[in-house]
C-alpha cells in the first residue's frame, strides 16, 4: 500500500470543556476527492485549523507524505503544499484579484520578499495568476477589487488562492458557503476541474452535491470520526441516518 | 453565479494591467520639477523648504509601515531622533563630511529598527501603539539623562558639517540644506516608490489586507514584517541625519513624541499608502504651521484640530485618497 498523502493521527483538541476533536484519524489517498459532513458545530472547520496549523492541537501528529509536519508553522506547511480555504471569505479587500492571485503565486515562488524589482517584470507569475483566474472565469473582473466582486466570485477568488499554492493537498471548508442553491453547483463545476493530482477534501452540507462530487465520505459527530465510507456504504448507514441524516437539514 | 465575462474585457495582457499601475506618471515629473521652484521664487523660503523635505522624508519612512504594512506606530520618532544623534555625533567628533555622516546615521537607525523589530512582530493592535510608544520615551528619556554626550534638553551643540561634496558650503539661506534634502528625499522616494511596485511591496499590501489569509497563502508574514519596519527606520533616521546636518544642532525634541504624533497626523491628512501622501501632508502641515506661526500656539492647534476632523470625516482616506475618488468618478462620467 502507498503512503497516504494526508494522515492524521489521533487528534485531540478541546476548548475547555467542549471537546471538538478526539483522537481524529483520517489517511487520505493520492488524488482523492473526500467529503466531510456533520452537523453543524461537530468540529469540521476545527479539524481544518488544526491539519493547517492555524489551531494548536493538544495530542496527535499530522503527516504529510508520511512525513511529520506537526511542528511546521502554517505558512511553511503551505509551501509543502498543504492548502486551505475558508468557509467565511478571507480575502484581501481592496487588492485586485489579479494582484490577490499574483502574490499567491510569487509568494510560492519565492519571489516575494524582492524588493529591488517591479511587479510587471515578473510575466510568469503574473501570466499565471491570469491563467488561474481564466479557468474559474474571474478573468474579466480580475482588474477589480475584491471587495467590488460579487460573492460568488469571492468563493471562487477563495479557490483560486488556494491553488496558487500548488496544493498536494486541498481543504475546501465549504467552498460553496453562502452560496444559492442554484449556484453552488456551478461552483462546485469549479471544484470537480481541479486537477487529479491534487487529493481534496471538501466540507458541504449539501448532501445532492456530496454524493455528486466525492468518492468517499467522512462523517463527524461531536468532534469525532463516526463513519468513513463510500457515499453508497454512508447512504445506508443507519447510525448515519440516526444522527446526522435524520434530523433537519442544514447549511 | 453573476459571473459577467465579456469576452472583450477577457483578451486583456495581464502585465499590462499592472504596468499601467505603476507607471510614471506626467504629474509625478511636475512635482518633482515644481520642488525646484523655491530657489527661483522663493529664496527666502529655502529654509522652510529643508524643513518641509526632511519631514516628508521622515512621513515617507512612516507610510511604509502605516500606509502599507496596517501597523500602526506611535514611536517613529525614535529612529528620526536616532539618526539625528548618530549624525550630529559624528561631526562633533571631527568627522564633518556629510553624504558619510548621513548614511551613518540611516545605518544606525536600520540596527536599531532590526533590533526592535523582534518586539514589533509579536504584538498587534493597540499593544502595539503602547509599545512603539514606550520605546520612543525611553529613548527620550536616556538622551535626556546622557547630558555629557547629547546635551540633554539643551540640545547637542557644537556640530559642523564641511561643505557638501567638499563644495557647498552650508550657508544661512538654505540654499544647499534645500538642494541637499531634495536630492535625498528624491533619492529615497525613487528606491522607495520602486520598492512599494515590487512584489514584496505587494505582500507588504497583503499583510495590511488581511493578515489572516497570509499565512494560509503561504506567506512568512513577520519575516516581512521585521524586513519593512528595518527599511522604515532607516529612512526616518536618514530623515533625521539630515535635520541635524542642516541645521547643525540636534533638539531634544528630535525624539519627542509630539514629532512621532504629529507625522502620523501629517500622513493621515495627506493620505496613508500612497507615497505621495505623506510628501502632501508634510508640505502642508508645514506650511500651514508656518504661516500661522505669528499667532498664539494655541490657535495653530485649533485649526490643526479642525483640519484633522474635517480629513477624517469627509476625506477618510487623505486630501490625495479624496483627490483619486474625485478623479475616478469624473473619468467614470467622461
Ligand atoms: N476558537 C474557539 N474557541 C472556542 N470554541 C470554539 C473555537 N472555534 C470553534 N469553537 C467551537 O467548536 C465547535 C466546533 O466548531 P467548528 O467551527 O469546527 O464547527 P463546524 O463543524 O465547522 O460547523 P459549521 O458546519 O457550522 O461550520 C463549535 O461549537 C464552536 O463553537
Ligand atoms: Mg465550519
Amino acid at each position: 500500500m502507498t503512503t497516504p498523502v494526508l494522515q492524521t493521527r489521533g487528534l485531540n483538541k478541546n476548548f475547555g470543556s467542549l471537546v471538538v476533536a478526539r483522537g481524529i484519524e483520517i489517511a487520505l489517498p493520492k488524488g482523492a476527492r473526500y467529503a466531510l459532513i456533520g452537523p453543524n458545530g461537530a468540529g469540521k472547520t476545527t479539524l481544518i485549523n488544526l491539519i493547517t496549523g492555524m489551531t494548536r492541537p493538544d495530542a496527535g501528529q499530522i503527516l504529510l507524505e508520511g512525513e511529520d509536519i506537526s511542528t511546521l508553522a502554517p505558512a511553511a506547511r503551505v509551501k509543502r503544499g498543504l492548502v486551505r480555504t475558508f468557509q467565511i471569505n478571507t480575502l484581501f479587500p481592496n487588492l485586485s484579484a489579479l494582484e490577490a492571485v499574483t502574490l499567491a503565486v510569487c509568494e510560492r515562488r519565492g519571489e516575494a520578499g524582492t524588493w529591488w524589482r517591479s511587479l510587471p517584470s515578473y510575466g510568469q507569475a503574473i501570466e499565471e495568476a491570469h491563467r488561474i483566474l481564466t479557468t474559474l472565469m474571474l478573468a474579466g473582473d480580475c482588474e477589480r477589487p475584491t471587495r467590488q466582486l460579487a460573492y460568488g466570485q469571492q468563493r471562487l477568488l477563495e479557490i483560486a488562492l488556494a491553488l496558487a499554492a500548488h496544493p498536494k493537498v486541498l481543504l475546501l471548508d465549504e467552498p460553496a458557503a453562502g452560496v444559492p442553491k442554484d449556484e453552488s453547483s456551478e461552483l462546485f463545476k469549479a471544484v470537480a476541474g481541479i486537477s487529479s493530482d491534487i487529493t481534496v477534501l471538501f466540507i458541504e452540507h449539501d448532501m445532492e452535491l456530496v454524493f455528486r462530487f466525492a468518492t468517499r465520505l467522512i462523517v463527524m459527530v461531536a468532534g469525532a470520526i463516526l463513519v468513513e465510507g463510500t457515499p453508497a456504504e454512508i447512504a445506508n448507514d443507519q447510525r448515519v441516518r440516526d444522527v446526522y441524516l435524520g434530523q433537519a437539514h442544514h447549511g | 453565479m453573476s459571473v459577467t465575462t465579456a469576452p472583450a474585457l477577457a483578451a486583456v495582457d495581464p502585465r499590462e494591467v499592472l504596468r499601467a499601475q505603476v507607471k510614471w506618471r506626467w504629474l509625478e515629473t511636475i512635482f518633482w520639477l515644481a520642488t525646484l521652484l523655491p530657489f527661483l521664487v522663493a529664496p527666502t523660503y529655502l529654509v522652510l523648504g529643508s524643513q518641509i523635505a526632511i519631514t516628508a522624508l521622515f512621513a515617507l519612512s512612516l507610510d511604509l509601515i502605516v500606509g502599507y504594512c496596517g501597523l500602526v506606530s506611535l514611536g517613529h520618532a525614535a529612529f528620526f531622533g536616532f539618526g539625528a544623534y548618530t549624525a550630529g555625533l559624528i561631526s562633533k567628533a571631527g568627522w564633518g563630511e556629510p553624504i558619510t555622516g548621513l548614511l551613518a546615521a540611516g545605518c544606525a537607525a536600520m540596527v536599531l529598527g532590526y533590533l526592535t523589530s523582534f518586539i514589533i512582530v509579536r504584538i498587534t493592535h493597540f499593544a502595539l501603539i503602547m509599545v512603539t510608544l514606550g520605546m520612543c520615551l525611553l529613548l527620550y528619556e536616556v538622551a535626556n539623562k546622557a547630558h555629557s554626550i547629547t546635551g540633554g534638553d539643551d540640545g547637542l551643540q557644537g556640530v559642523h558639517m564641511w561643505p557638501l561634496l567638499g563644495h557647498f558650503q552650508f550657508d544661512l539661506y538654505g540654499t544647499t540644506a534645500y538642494g541637499y534634502a531634495i536630492v535625498i528625499l528624491f533619492l529615497s522616494f525613487l528606491v522607495l516608490r520602486r520598492l512599494v511596485n515590487s512584489p514584496f511591496g505587494l505582500s507588504l499590501r497583503g499583510i495590511r489586507e488581511n493578515p489572516r489569509r497570509m499565512p494560509a497563502i503561504g506567506s512568512p508574514m513577520s519575516n516581512r514584517i521585521r524586513t519593512i519596519y528595518t527599511i522604515s527606520a532607516a529612512f526616518a533616521g536618514l530623515a533625521g541625519g539630515l535635520l541635524a546636518q542642516t541645521t547643525e544642532f540636534v533638539a531634544l525634541d528630535a525624539l519627542s513624541f509630539q514629532r512621532s504624533a504629529e507625522v502620523l497626523v501629517m500622513l493621515v491628512l495627506g493620505g496613508a499608502g500612497r507615497l505621495y501622501g505623506g510628501l502632501i501632508g508634510a508640505m502642508i502641515f508645514m506650511i500651514a504651521r508656518d504661516q500661522l506661526a505669528d499667532m498664539n500656539p494655541q490657535y495653530w492647534y485649533f485649526w490643526l484640530g479642525l483640519l484633522l476632523i474635517a480629513v477624517i470625516v469627509f476625506l477618510p482616506n487623505g486630501i490625495l485618497g479624496g483627490c483619486a475618488e474625485l478623479l475616478a468618478r469624473w473619468r467614470r462620467k467622461a
